[in-house]
């Protein structure tokens, strides 16, 4: 079994662009430590015949046709952003 | 130490389609920003993706195209990652299960043999938008036409050892999607882009070295060379004991060189996961074999056809087939004057030069198939020598018209009249009488000369046949 600790929970909220209080840290440990031991029962299934399900839904995607079914409409979509010049998303700056 | 390179290449295909591959927003190149992407490619609240099955049907076109296994059932899944030209904050990828499994080409190296270079997978995934640097009050401006374009990335098998061998593989697959029309396989355009991955092992290791992947690079050109200032920085690191940390690299064309992009490295954490929002992609055998039976005749193949058929040398077929806009002009002039010899002599001959001298693909050639046909039809009815045909063709080019309009107006006509060669003759053995005298004192050599003077004196325009059966006649008479 594996237990997370403050550097696991640092992380995944890092890679989730989360702000976390640094007191709710030992919660979020035990909650998805907990989780973990939760799926970690899988393990003692044999699962060896069971296809991987993709899907909780036994269905399979229908297709669209490849058409174009959609017009213009940059004004009203980009009505509600917080900053726009010459038809573009503004957005801090992304140093590559 | 000996290093053997080890290539292998991740190439990036946006499939022709007319429509996004979740949503009805167009894909057309070129249009103000935003203006095609739709409330699905803006990852607005609320919104689904739906799958466009001509996205399928392209990839399962480019599968069978390299023998590849065709999974009956792939499934779409989510790429996490934060970037502003990706504003649903994942791309939707295939992860786990692929639409195209394991299958191979051929690449023709330089030597004139070929090697076979394993395709891994190809998956069907969609594109992100454009982020552009330039300076919005030191912001970033974010166009999502792009987003959600259908793209097919195509992974190779460390397969290849040397930076021309990747080019060779990226070329084929270039002419592949072109050939199927998947792709319009436009590189200024992005249509068609790769990422390397290089590495090196001391030679008759089986372990492979640490690699370095090269992002974006969108060009045969700079494919090679990238490739090859990369291997380098990498030998002189490892011949002075160093080690390579694995890493995104971005190459510089200005400065020819390859440099770190450690910023995006750190959070290389993706956390795939089945994307709940769509269902597994199903295509039925029979569905497989239908597609099957619309496949073209593929460059392979007419390589071949033009080699045992028209009994083009291997090395003339290959130059014609690799671009299929090539193979379908030459196939049109062809089949016009049935001449396969001379058709294949003038595109990679005249036409080609022409094209590379100008940057013009042959989609663009001033002189079209029919203008070609116009032309090479009046070398074979003796109306116009080969060598006046090369002025008629500069003319065509640099003015335009047809081959028959341009020989009337500047009067290009060969001259085949009997009687009017014979008369230029005269005046030219009239002209040179020392000549004359050598030649009949036995120097047989100088009815080279006189065969120049009368073509000179005609301008070019005396059919040299003629010419040289009255001299032959004429002189020893």
């Amino acid at each position: 079994m594996y237990t997370l600790d403050k550097s696991d929970v640092e992380k995944i909220a890092f890679l989730a662009r989360l702000g976390i209080d640094e007191q709710d840290i030992p919660e979020y440990a035990t909650n998805l430590t907990n989780i973990l031991d939760m799926v970690e029962q899988l393990n003692s299934v044999d699962t060896d015949d069971v296809k991987p399900m993709a899907h909780p839904l036994d269905g399979v995607q229908r297709l669209r046709p490849d058409e174009v079914t959609e017009t213009n409409d940059r004004e009203n979509l980009m009505a509600h952003a917080p900053e726009t010049e010459a038809g573009l998303f503004l957005v801090p700056r992304v140093v590559e | 130490m000996q290093w053997e390179v080890v290539i292998g290449l991740e190439i990036h295909v946006q499939l022709a389609n007319k429509s996004k591959i979740f949503s009805g927003a167009s894909t057309a190149y070129g249009a103000e920003p935003n203006t095609q992407a739709c409330a699905v490619d803006m990852g607005l609240p609320g919104v689904l993706p739906v799958f466009n099955g001509g996205a399928l049907r392209k990839s399962v076109m480019f599968g069978l195209a390299i023998d590849a296994q065709i999974n009956e059932r792939s499934v779409f899944d989510r790429k996490n990652y934060f970037y502003p030209d990706s504003p649903k904050a994942y791309q939707i990828s295939q992860l786990y299960y692929p639409v195209v499994g394991k299958g191979s080409i051929d690449i023709d190296l330089e030597n004139g043999s070929t090697k076979c270079i394993g395709v891994t997978r190809a998956h069907m995934e969609e594109d992100a938008g454009k982020s552009l640097h330039e300076d919005f009050h030191g912001q970033t401006g974010i166009d999502l036409n792009r987003a959600g374009t259908p793209l097919l990335e195509i992974v190779s098998e460390p397969d290849m050892r040397s930076a021309k061998e990747a080019v060779a593989y990226m070329r084929k697959i270039h002419s592949i999607v072109r050939y199927l029309g998947v792709s319009d396989g436009n590189m200024q355009e992005g249509s068609f882009r790769c990422d390397a991955n290089v590495s090196l092992r001391p030679k008759g290791q089986e372990e492979f070295g640490t690699r370095t992947e090269l992002k974006n690079i969108n060009s045969f050109r700079f494919v090679e060379k990238a490739i090859n200032v990369e291997i380098e920085r990498q030998m002189d690191i490892l011949e002075s004991g160093g080690t390579i940390t694995q890493e995104t690299r971005l190459y510089d064309a200005d400065k020819n060189e390859t440099r770190s992009m450690r910023s995006k490295e750190e959070a290389n954490d993706y956390r795939y996961f089945p994307d709940p929002d769509l269902l597994p992609i199903v295509i039925s055998q029979e569905e497989i074999e239908q597609i099957c039976t619309t496949l073209p005749e593929l460059p392979d193949a007419k390589c071949k056809r033009f080699v045992t058929e028209l009994g083009l040398s291997e090395k003339d077929a290959r130059a014609l087939t690799s671009d299929r806009d090539m193979a379908d002009y030459f196939e049109q002039v062809q089949q016009s004057i049935d001449d396969a010899r001379m058709a294949a002599n003038w595109l990679l001959g005249e036409v080609s030069a022409r094209l590379n001298k100008n940057a013009l693909e042959i989609k663009d050639s001033p002189v079209n198939a029919e203008g070609l046909t116009g032309l090479l039809k009046r070398i074979k009815d003796n109306t116009i020598s080969g060598k006046i045909a090369k002025d008629v063709f500069e003319a065509m080019w640099e003015e335009g018209g047809d081959a028959d309009s341009i020989i009337e107006s500047k009067g290009l006509k060969q001259i085949t009249d009997t009687s009017a060669i014979e008369a230029i003759i005269d005046e030219v053995i009239v002209a040179n009488p020392s000549q004359m005298e050598e030649f009949k004192a036995g120097k047989d050599k100088l009815i080279g000369f006189f065969v120049g003077q009368v073509m000179k004196a005609s301008k070019g325009k005396a059919n040299p046949g003629q010419v040289n059966q009255l001299l032959q006649k004429k002189l020893k008479s």
